[in-house]
C-alpha cells in the first residue's frame, strides 16, 4: 500500500512545489511556474484518490488508518510524534481541498495573467495547500495546530498580496491579529486538553473521554472548558461573532484567494476541528449550545448586513461569514456530518461565487461596485448561468447542493434531539435573508440596463483556464448534494452514512443523538412511516425552502419590477438602512473600545514611559556613567614620561605601604 | 672577623634607589633619568648580593647577572631613542617629548 502507508507525500507535494516556485521561480517562465504548481496540486489529489482506494481496501473494522513517522518533540512526559492519520471525515475533506484548490490554481493562471509576483503568488497557494493538508491529516492536536497557524500565515501573505497598497496591508494584519486573539484560546484549550488527557493524540484522547461520562448542562466541568478555549479559536479562524471582522477585510486579496482560502477551506478549518474533536464536544453541552448559539446568531447577523453592502466581494464576504454560521449551528446541535457536508457543498457553491464575481471583476475591468454594473447577462454569458447555479445552491433552491445540506442542518436544529427552537428560528430567517441578498447580487450584476459607460468599459468574457473551473463548480453545485437526497424519501442519506463510522466511533452518552436524521430514518421504519412521497412533498414545502422562494421574489420585485423600490425604502428606514450599511458600526466599537485605548497605553506608558525612559534610561545611564568615567581617566594620559613616572612610584610607595600593614597585622 | 651587618647594605641601597627616584621624577634631561634608572638597578643590585652573603645562597648572585644583562640592554636601546629624539626634535627635555597622549 504505496501511499497510504506514506501519506506525508501527499502532503509533501504541494510544500516542494511551493519550494520550488518560491525559491527558483523568480526568473521562470509563466509556464513553468504554472506546471510546478498546478503538477504538485495536481499530483497531490491523484494521491489522495490513491489513497483513497487504499483506505478502502482496509478491512471492515477499521475506522481509520494511523501512521506515526518519527518522534517530533519529547518532555518529560509531553511528547508529540509527527503522525497522520486517515478516517472518512479526513477523505472528505482531502477531497475538498485538493480539488478545490486545483481548480483555483489553474482558474489563478488566467486570472493573475499580468500580475507582478506571479511566481510569489503560486508559491503562497502551494504552501497554503500544504499546511491545510497538514491540518486535515494530522493526527495529533499539536501537529493540527501546526497547520492551523500556517494557514493563518498564508492568509496574512495572500490578503497582503498587493504589499505596495495600504488597505491591503490593513487587512492582512487584521487578519491575522484578529485570529491570533482566538488562537490564544486554541493554545490554551491544548494546554487544558494535555492536562487533563495526559496526551495530545486523537485517539488517546478520544479512547479516555469516551470513558468519561457527559458533564451536566448546568455546570461546567473541565471537557467544557477545553471545548469552549478550543472553539475561541474555530470562532477566529472561521469568522465568527465577535471576531468575524476581518473576513470581509480579507477580500482586499486576490480574487482566487478569496475563493480558495476565505470562503471554501481555510475558514471551514474551524468546523472541521469541531468535528473532529466531537469526542469531547458531544459530553459538553454547555459548549455544544455556545457553538450552537453563536452559529445560529452569527448566521443571521452577517445576512442582515449582507442585504446592503453594495461591493460583489464584500456581499459574498458577509455570506461566507453566514454560512459558516450554519455549518457551526449543525455541529453544536450534534449533527456533525450535516455541518460537514454543508462545509462541502460550501466549499463547492461559494468557491463559484466568489471565483465567478472574480469574472465578473475582471470583465468589468477592475470594477467591484455593483451599484455600476448591471445587464452583464448577455455579455459574459458562461459567467452569468455557473453564478445563477451557484446563487441557487447557496439560497437553498430544492435540486441543487446547498438545499439538501442547509435543510439537514436546519431539520437538527429544528427538530433534532438537541434541538433549540430559537436558533432554529435565527437560521430560518437567515435562509431567507440569504435568498434575498444573494439574488439581489444576481439582479444588480447581470440584469437591467447597464449602469456604466459602456464605450469605456469593454466588456469581454474571461479566457477557458478560468471558465473551466467555473463549470467544473457549477456542476459539483448542483450534484453536490444528491448523496443526500435518497434522504427526502425516508432513504438512506449516503453523506451521513459514510461519516456515521467517524462519529459513532466514540459512545456518545444518551441525550445526544448524533446523526439525528440519519437516526430518524432508521427509526420511522419501526413506528409510523410516512409514503415516500409524503415525505419528498414535506420537504419541498419545508419553510427553508418557502422562505428561500420568498427572497427570491422579494429581490426580484425590488430590483427588477420596481428599481426605484429599494431607494425608497432606504430612505423610509434611514436609520436602519445606515446601520446596516455601516456593519453595525462594529468597526468603529472595536476601534473605540479596544484599538484605540490599547493604541494609548501602547504609546504612552509601553513606549514613553517604560521604553524610553525606564529601557532606554537604563541602557543610556550605563553608557553615560562609563563615558564620564572614562572621560576623567584619559586625563592621566597626559603624554608626559614624568607624570607616569610618578604614578610608577605612587603606585610602588602605595604598594610597599600595603606589604608593610600586612606584615604588621601578621 | 668583623662582618659588616647587613642592615648597613640595605639602608645604603635604600638611600640610592631614593635618590635614583628622586633624580627620575624630577630631572628633565632624558640622559639623567637613564642614568637614575641605573642608579636604582644598581641600588636593587647591591640589596641582592647583600642578602646573597648574608645567608649564603648564590640565588641573589644570579639575579644580579640578569638585571647587569638587563641594564646593558636598557642602555643601548634608550641611549639610541635618545639620539633619535635629539636628531628628530633638537631637544633633550622631556617635557617637550609629550605628543603620545589621550
Amino acid at each position: 500500500m504505496p501511499i497510504l502507508e506514506h501519506l506525508w507525500i501527499i502532503i509533501a507535494l504541494p510544500l516542494a512545489g511551493a519550494a520550488l516556485n518560491g525559491l527558483l521561480g523568480k526568473n521562470w517562465s509563466k509556464a513553468l511556474v504554472n506546471s510546478v504548481g498546478i503538477g504538485s496540486v495536481s499530483l497531490a489529489f491523484l494521491s489522495v484518490l490513491e489513497a483513497i482506494r487504499e483506505f478502502s481496501l482496509l478491512p471492515a473494522g477499521q475506522l481509520s488508518f494511523f501512521k506515526n513517522y518519527f518522534n517530533w518533540m519529547a518532555a518529560g512526559s509531553f511528547k508529540v510524534d509527527f503522525a497522520l492519520q486517515m478516517d472518512h471525515l479526513t477523505i472528505v475533506m482531502l477531497l475538498v481541498v485538493t480539488f478545490v484548490s486545483l481548480l483555483v490554481h489553474i482558474y489563478s493562471t488566467g486570472y493573475m495573467a499580468h500580475e507582478e509576483g506571479y511566481y510569489r503568488f503560486f508559491a503562497y497557494l502551494n504552501l497554503f495547500v500544504f499546511f491545510m493538508l497538514t491540518l486535515v491529516l494530522a493526527a495529533n492536536i499539536v501537529l493540527m495546530f501546526v497547520g492551523w497557524e500556517g494557514v493563518g500565515l498564508c492568509s496574512y501573505l495572500l490578503i497582503g498580496f498587493w504589499f505596495l497598497k495600504q488597505s491591503a496591508i490593513s487587512a492582512g494584519k487584521k487578519a491575522f491579529i484578529t485570529t491570533r486573539i482566538g488562537d490564544f484560546g486554541f493554545t490554551v484549550g491544548i494546554l487544558l486538553l494535555f492536562w487533563t488527557f495526559g496526551s495530545v493524540d486523537f485517539g488517546t484522547v478520544f479512547m479516555k473521554a469516551a470513558n468519561m461520562p457527559a458533564e451536566s448542562a448546568t455546570q461546567a466541568g473541565v471537557l467544557t472548558w477545553i471545548c469552549l478555549l478550543l472553539f475561541a479559536g474555530a470562532i477566529g479562524k472561521s469568522a465568527q461573532l465577535p471576531l468575524y471582522v476581518w473576513l470581509p477585510d480579507a477580500m482586499e486579496g486576490p480574487t482566487p484567494v478569496s475563493a480558495l482560502i476565505h470562503a471554501a477551506t481555510m475558514v471551514t478549518a474551524g468546523v472541521y476541528m469541531v468535528a473532529r474533536m466531537h469526542a469531547l464536544f458531544s459530553r459538553a453541552p454547555i459548549a455544544m449550545f455556545v457553538v450552537a448559539a453563536v452559529g445560529a446568531i452569527t448566521a443571521f447577523y452577517a445576512a442582515t448586513i449582507g442585504l446592503v453592502q453594495t461591493d460583489i466581494k464584500k456581499v459574498l464576504a458577509y455570506s461566507t461569514v453566514s454560512q459558516l454560521g450554519y455549518m457551526f449551528l449543525g455541529c453544536g446541535v450534534g449533527a456533525y456530518a450535516a455541518g460537514i457536508f454543508h462545509l462541502m457543498t460550501h466549499a463547492f457553491f461559494k468557491g463559484l461565487l466568489f471565483l465567478a464575481a472574480g469574472s465578473v471583476i475582471h470583465a468589468m475591468g477592475g470594477e467591484q461596485d455593483m451599484r455600476n454594473m448591471g445587464g452583464l447577462r448577455k455579455q459574459i454569458p458562461v459567467t452569468f448561468w455557473t453564478m445563477f447555479i451557484a446563487t441557487l445552491a447557496i439560497a437553498g433552491i430544492p435540486g441543487f447542493a446547498g438545499f439538501f445540506s442547509k435543510d439537514e442542518i436546519l431539520d437538527a436544529a429544528g427538530s433534532g434531539a438537541d434541538a433549540h427552537i430559537t436558533l432554529w428560528l435565527l437560521g430560518l430567517a437567515g435562509a431567507g435573508l440569504t435568498s434575498f441578498y444573494m439574488f439581489r447580487l444576481i439582479f444588480l450584476t447581470f440584469f437591467g440596463k447597464p449602469r456604466f459607460d459602456e464605450h469605456k468599459v469593454h466588456v469581454h468574457e474571461s479566457p477557458r483556464s478560468m471558465t473551466v473551473p467555473l463549470m467544473v463548480l457549477a456542476l459539483l453545485s448542483i450534484v453536490g448534494g444528491w448523496f443526500a437526497a435518497p434522504h427526502l424519501i425516508g432513504k438512506t442519506d449516503y453523506f451521513e452514512a459514510f461519516l456515521h463510522p467517524v462519529f459513532a466511533a466514540y459512545g456518545v452518552p444518551a441525550g445526544i443523538e448524533q446523526g439525528a436524521s440519519l437516526a430518524g430514518a432508521a427509526g420511522e421504519a419501526g413506528g409510523i412511516s410516512p409514503s415516500p412521497a409524503m415525505e419528498l412533498l414535506h420537504a419541498l414545502t419545508g419553510p427553508p425552502v418557502v422562505l428561500a422562494i420568498i427572497g427570491l421574489l422579494v429581490a426580484w420585485w425590488f430590483y427588477i419590477r420596481r428599481p426605484d423600490a429599494p431607494k425608497k425604502l432606504a430612505a423610509s428606514v434611514h436609520g436602519l438602512y445606515k446601520l446596516l450599511l455601516d456593519k453595525y458600526y462594529v468597526d468603529e466599537i472595536y476601534a473605540a473600545a479596544i484599538i484605540r485605548p490599547f493604541l494609548w497605553i501602547s504609546t504612552n506608558v509601553l513606549w514613553h514611559a517604560v521604553d524610553e525612559r525606564v529601557i532606554d534610561g537604563t541602557v543610556n545611564g550605563v553608557a553615560s556613567v562609563a563615558r564620564e568615567v572614562g572621560g576623567q581617566a584619559r586625563e592621566l594620559q597626559s603624554g608626559n614620561a614624568r607624570s607616569y613616572a610618578t604614578w610608577v612610584v605612587i603606585g610602588a610607595l602605595g604598594f610597599s605601604v600595603l606589604m608593610l600593614g600586612v606584615w604588621m597585622v601578621r | 672577623m668583623n662582618v659588616v651587618p647587613v642592615a648597613y647594605y640595605l639602608v645604603l641601597s635604600a638611600v640610592l634607589f631614593g635618590l635614583g627616584v628622586v633624580a627620575f621624577v624630577f630631572k628633565r634631561n632624558i640622559i639623567t633619568i637613564l642614568l637614575a634608572i641605573e642608579l636604582m638597578l644598581n641600588a636593587v643590585n647591591l640589596a641582592f648580593v647583600a642578602f646573597a652573603r648574608a645567608w649564603g645562597q648564590t640565588d641573589g648572585l644570579v639575579f644580579v647577572f640578569f638585571v647587569i644583562v638587563v641594564a646593558a640592554a636598557e642602555s643601548a636601546v634608550g641611549l639610541a631613542i635618545v639620539i633619535r629624539i635629539y636628531q628628530n626634535r633638537q631637544t633633550l627635555n622631556i617635557e617637550r617629548v609629550n605628543l603620545l597622549k589621550f
